[in-house]
């Protein structure tokens, strides 16, 4: 540990050190947070995008946004929220936690971990300078042809989401395969693949879902290019081309993607549950096979967002069906979930209240699936706003309470320091509640025929209370946030120290300080029984007061022993960055200047043999 | 190899829960993710087999009996992949008799620089096929079949570019002692997928009257 101290006394010398030490960092650790800090930026852009829109909506006939305005809104609003906030957001706590959680010093790839995130930010950024020249993206998140042609969106607007989103795909897979690697190949001893806890298991299944769903956008969005730079057809009604195609590509896309944003908050859940309920996950087999049902099935089901486009009755028949047999594994997940607080002994914590929290609306965002499912009913519903109600249910309520708890769980072992817990009860309260009084009157609305991705409406449609008190809660939702933050501040600068263990919880990530060394563990662990570190504590127990005595403290003495025990960790590099930043640069110089375009590539080919050359570590002989 | 080298080598060789290298998961990966993205494009040409509303159409063009000779030097390419790798593999595993090494080392680049060239020469025909496409009228944007057919086969030709590239780097690494058998076998894995895509296309696309 004498290593971490000297590192940060370096920092304090200089600002400049710090610094550059931020960017050639490959430590997962310090990825993690890159990532959460990024992603929380992007969230705000997006929610404060949110809030402009629900401005416009809160009074018929709004004069707030001109309706090129809100399409740029709209569309920024969803692509961020699901590529910049919740994406990455999930890719923090996969960064910081993988590695802690399966016994390893850090993920199998570290250089290309740092390469997924500075180029995720480069594509995020790539997309956001849109709105310096007044350009952003109009044809929303998922960008139809053929209004994305350059005869319906002529100008750059679609270029910075297309090729944004290109940059942005690299970043995913690249951060995916490395998720995989890691989970096979660099689980501790005895940790067998059903010993992981449920989180590993979840970013497992995200992680094959991501490398096999995004080739698919990644084709759809070269051919979209290539019709807007070089004048191709592919989706080119006038010359035979069909625009379906589009919509195919991007939903066999699209839908994997649902689960991709969703199952990471079902890993965050699984351990918030069991840990604040004192018993292990109810069903963990079930849990895991459930997992990799939902992924599987999550590929059959696409055409389901394309009921209304004349498929045929067989084909919609047959999505409708695959559609509804996902509802299977994932109530087992509910079950489970229920059954695991069920007759434990419940400490009603922050995590836990946004891990219940997510329980309840996820399961009312589940409800309405397979009312969407049903083709006559969703025939009605299309573009509507009870299409908009359902997925900010199971987006908002499933996933960012889910990403809410985690944060709370999961800062003390990231900063060393605990979360308020009043502030975290009141941002808790304030955002589940808001969140139900903004998202459940959007499904009357929605029935009542008011359709999506419109600027404005008439007076006299019986739209207008509703409109505008979904816009009040909306802003309740925001000074939730505004808690939210402040906690967040206050409790990196003055909270409680955490200690190694201040929630008595299951996962390796426990056994060690707060925050972790560089190196994580100190001497690799063994391992023995699913949530290793309850068992140390306290055997095949339950945690009952008997229990608590039988403490096994070796874990800690032992620690201290080993301070001496010198890690070989990888060096740092700064050549990630700039293949990130060289694929930013050709993606942008397509919409500048060819010249500007073989320059990126150039650099990036630079920068990749410069890497591939470059000693991942110092032989040990000459540290 | 200086001791330094060595001792870094022998530092990169952590166990692994499997016993199987990182790398060589990570290309099975990233493989299994190409098929979906080749995929996307060969069912792109598919589906709009027969939909161009000009010509030239592909019956009118193609040419089978060259393309046939084009597939056969990148189906030989494989088979040099497969002796280059053998030459690295025998190279290593000869131990401490230094001439043996050398000589199959040896091998094991001759074999490496015939694949870079087999490979360049598939690029030759694939330039000297578009051109002729070119000449008799069919360019990127002319109809259905020029856009699906050139992203097609041109984003092939540019994986095939990118491995000739890496046979290259690996052969110029390989005289400063820097390429262990492994370097090889995972651009050779490379190589045998972007070999069995080109089989996949040749058959779709060229054999298979439309």
């Amino acid at each position: 540990m004498a290593t971490v101290t000297d590192v940060r006394t370096q920092e304090r010398v200089s600002t400049g050190a710090a610094i550059w030490s931020w960017i050639t960092t490959i430590d997962h650790k310090r990825i993690g947070v890159l990532y959460f800090v990024t992603s929380l930026i992007y969230f705000l852009v997006a929610g404060f995008e949110a809030l402009l829109i629900r401005l416009q909506l809160a009074t018929p006939d709004g004069q707030i946004l001109n309706p090129d305005l809100y399409n740029q809104l709209f569309t920024m609003h969803g692509t961020a929220m699901v590529f910049m906030v919740a994406m990455p957001m999930a890719a923090a706590f996969f960064n910081f936690l993988i590695p802690l959680m399966i016994g390893a010093r850090d993920v199998a790839f570290p250089r290309l971990n740092a390469f997924s995130y500075w180029t995720f930010l480069g594509g995020s950024l790539l997309m956001h300078s849109s709105f310096l020249f007044g350009q952003a993206p109009d044809g929303g998140w998922f960008g139809y042809a053929n209004l994305t042609s350059k005869e319906y969106s002529p100008g750059l607007s679609i270029d910075f989401w297309g090729l944004g989103l290109l940059v942005l795909g690299v970043a995913s897979v690249a951060a995916a395969l490395n998720f995989i690697i890691t989970i096979i190949n660099l689980r501790a001893p005895g940790m067998t693949l059903m010993r992981m806890p449920v989180f590993v298991w979840m970013t497992f299944v995200t992680s094959f879902l991501i490398i096999f769903a995004f080739p698919a956008i990644t084709a759809a969005l070269i051919f979209l290019e290539f019709d807007r730079l070089f004048g191709t057809n592919f989706y080119e009604v006038a010359e035979g081309g069909d625009p379906m195609l589009w919509q195919h590509l991007f939903w066999v896309f699209g839908h994997p993607e649902v689960y991709i944003l969703v199952l990471p908050g079902f890993g965050i859940a699984s351990e918030i549950l069991p840990t604040f309920s004192r018993k292990p996950i109810f069903g963990y087999s079930a849990m895991v096979f459930a997992a990799v049902a939902i992924g599987f099935l999550g590929f059959s089901v696409w055409a389901h967002h394309m009921f209304t486009t004349g498929m045929g009755t067989i084909a919609d028949a047959a999505f409708a069906g695959s559609t509804m047999l996902i509802a299977i594994p994932t109530g087992i997940k509910m079950f489970n979930w229920v059954a695991t607080c069920f007759g434990g002994r419940i400490r009603l914590t922050v995590p836990m209240l946004f891990a219940l929290g997510f329980l309840t609306t996820f399961l009312i965002g589940g409800l309405t699936g397979p009312m969407l499912a049903a083709v006559p009913l969703d025939l009605h519903f299309q573009d509507g706003y009870f299409v908009v109600g359902h997925f900010h249910y199971v987006l908002f309520g499933g996933l960012i309470l889910a990403l809410m708890g985690g944060i709370y769980y999961w800062f003390p072992k990231i900063t060393g320091r605990m979360m308020s817990e009043k502030i975290g009860k009141w941002h808790f309260w304030l955002m589940f509640t808001f969140m139900n009084l903004t998202f459940f009157p959007m499904h009357f609305v929605g029935l009542d025929g008011m359709p999506r991705r419109v600027s404005t409406y008439p007076a006299d449609m019986g739209w207008d209370f509703w409109n505008m008190f979904i816009s009040i809660s909306a802003f309740g939702i925001g000074i939730s946030v505004l808690v939210f933050l402040h906690n967040l501040v206050v409790s990196y600068k003055k909270g409680e120290p955490a200690g190694n263990d201040p929630w008595d919880a299951r996962t390796l990530e426990w056994a060690i300080p707060s925050p972790p060394p560089e190196h994580n563990f100190d001497e690799i662990p063994t391992i023995t029984h699913r949530d290793q570190v309850w068992y140390d504590k306290y055997g095949e127990g339950h945690g009952s007061a008997a229990d608590l005595s039988k403490v096994d403290t070796s874990v800690a003495e032992h620690s201290e022993e080993d301070e001496e025990h010198e890690v070989h960790m990888p060096n740092p590099s700064y050549w990630p960055l700039l293949v990130g930043a060289g694929l930013t640069i050709a993606a942008a110089g397509l919409m500048i200047h060819i010249l500007v375009a073989i320059f990126g590539v150039a650099w990036t080919i630079v920068s990749i043999y410069a890497w591939s050359l470059e000693p991942a570590s110092t032989p040990p002989d000459e540290h | 190899m200086s001791d330094a080298a060595l001792a870094h080598e022998a530092h990169e060789e952590h166990p692994t829960t499997t016993g199987l290298n990182h790398r060589k998961i990570l290309m099975w990966a990233f493989l299994g993710s190409e098929c979906i993205f080749f995929g996307s494009l060969i069912t792109t040409y598919l589906v709009y087999r027969g939909k161009s509303v000009v010509g030239p159409y592909p019956d009118e063009i193609l040419n089978i009996p060259l393309t046939s000779v084009s597939t056969f030097v990148l189906l030989m390419s494989s088979l040099a992949m497969v002796l280059a790798l053998a030459g690295f593999e025998r190279a290593a595993g000869s131990g401490a008799d230094e001439e043996r090494k050398q000589r199959e080392l040896k091998k094991g680049r001759f074999w490496l620089l015939m694949t870079a060239v087999l490979g360049t020469g598939f690029l030759g025909f694939q330039v000297f096929e578009f051109y002729e496409f070119v000449h008799h009228g069919l360019g990127l944007t002319t109809n259905l079949f020029g856009t699906t057919f050139y992203v097609l086969t041109g984003f092939h030709g540019t994986h095939v570019g990118v491995g000739v590239i890496w046979l290259v780097s690996l052969l110029v690494l390989s005289y400063f002692g820097k390429v262990k058998p492994l370097d090889v076998e995972l651009g050779g894995l490379y190589w045998h997928f972007v070999d069995i895509v080109w089989i996949i296309i040749f058959t779709l696309i060229y054999l298979i009257p439309s």
